[in-house]
C-alpha cells in the first residue's frame, strides 16, 4: 500500500482498525519481556540499583525527539504535498510525544537526584529537552486556539519545522557544552560503551515503547478522523433549513 | 531483587510511567467512545454524509 493509497481516510481507517489489536499485543509481549529484564539486569558498579530508571528513562527520551521528528515530516507533508493525513498525523502525535518528553524529564529527574545530588540542573541538556516540552504545549495550545482547522494546521507545521532547530541542538547539547548530563552512550562512534546485560534490556524496551508510541498513535489518527467527520456532519446540520412552524 | 537505598526512587519512576502511559490509553479509549457515539447520535438524526456512507463504515 502505497502512501497516495493512505491518502484516502477511509483506507486509512480500515487498516488501523485491523492492524491495531495486533500491534496492540506485540506491544504488551515486548513491554513484558522488557520489564522482566529490566528487573533480572544486574547493579551497576557505581550507580546500584538506580541504573534500572535507565530503561524506562531513554526510550522516553528518544521517543520524545523521534515523535517531534515525525510531526516535522507530517508537517512536511502539510506544506508542500498537502497529504490529506498529514495534519492529522502531526495533531494526533502531540499529546502522546508531550507524555513521553513528561516522563523523560521526571525519571531524569528522579534519576538525577540520588546520582548528581540535585533533582534539576539548568544546563543545556535539560534546558533544551524542558523547551521541547513547552514547545509540544504550545503546539497543542495553538490547535485548540485556531478554530478553523486548515489553518490551525498551517501555522502549526510551521511551527513544528522552526522547532525542529531544538532536535539536534538536545542531541550535541552534551558535547557542545559541559553538561552534568552524561555523554552518549548508545548512539555513538566506535559502538555502545554499555555492557550487553544492560543494553539487550535497554533496546527491548526502547523497541516496546516505539510500537507503544505507534498503537497509541494510528488509535488517535483514528480518532482525529472520525472528530473532523463529525465536525463536517455538525456544520451540515447547522447550514440546513429550519423549517418554521 | 532488592532495590538498595534508593528503592522509593526507582519505584516512583516505574509508577509514574505507568500511570502516564495508563492514563493515555484510557484517554484516547474514551475519545474514540464519545466520538463514535456521537456520530451515530447525528446520523440516526438523519444527518449523513454526501457520499452517502455511515461516517464509522470502512468500506
Amino acid at each position: 500500500m502505497t502512501l497516495t493509497e493512505l491518502a484516502n481516510p477511509t483506507r486509512f481507517l480500515s487498516l488501523a482498525t485491523r492492524i491495531l489489536p495486533w500491534l496492540a499485543m506485540a506491544t504488551g509481549i515486548l513491554l513484558a519481556i522488557g520489564l522482566y529484564q529490566s528487573a533480572m539486569a544486574p547493579d551497576d558498579y557505581q550507580q546500584g540499583a538506580t541504573v534500572k530508571i535507565m530503561f524506562i528513562h531513554v526510550p522516553n527520551a528518544w521517543l520524545s525527539m523521534f515523535v517531534w521528528g515525525v510531526m516535522s515530516v507530517a508537517s512536511l507533508g502539510t506544506l508542500v504535498w498537502r497529504h490529506p493525513l498529514a495534519d492529522v498525523a502531526a495533531k494526533s502525535a502531540a499529546p502522546i510525544g508531550a507524555a513521553f518528553t513528561f516522563l523523560a524529564l521526571v525519571t531524569g529527574s528522579l534519576w538525577g537526584r540520588p546520582m548528581w545530588g540535585t533533582y534539576w540542573e539548568w544546563d543545556a541538556r535539560l534546558t533544551s529537552v524542558l523547551i521541547l516540552f513547552l514547545m509540544y504545549l504550545g503546539l497543542i495550545a495553538l490547535w485548540r486556539a485556531v478554530e478553523d482547522p486548515s489553518r490551525a494546521a498551517r501555522a502549526a507545521a510551521v511551527l513544528t519545522l522552526v522547532g525542529a532547530i531544538n532536535i539536534p541542538i538536545i542531541k550535541f547539547s552534551v558535547d557542545w557544552w559541559n553538561t552534568l548530563h552524561q555523554p552518549a552512550s548508545v548512539m555513538k562512534m566506535g559502538g555502545s560503551s554499555l555492557d550487553k546485560s544492560f543494553l539487550i534490556p535497554l533496546l527491548v524496551m526502547a523497541v516496546a515503547f516505539s510500537l507503544l508510541f505507534i498503537t497509541l498513535h494510528l488509535a488517535a489518527m483514528r480518532n482525529e478522523i472520525l472528530r473532523r467527520r463529525l465536525r463536517a456532519l455538525q456544520m451540515l446540520q447547522a447550514s440546513k433549513p429550519v423549517a418554521l412552524p | 531483587m532488592a532495590l538498595g537505598p534508593y528503592a522509593s526512587f526507582i519505584v516512583t519512576s516505574y509508577a509514574l510511567v505507568a500511570a502516564v502511559v495508563l492514563i493515555l490509553i484510557v484517554w484516547i479509549a474514551i475519545d474514540h467512545r464519545r466520538v463514535r457515539a456521537r456520530l451515530h447520535e447525528l446520523e440516526s438524526s438523519g444527518v449523513a454524509r454526501r457520499s452517502g456512507r455511515g461516517a464509522t463504515d470502512l468500506t
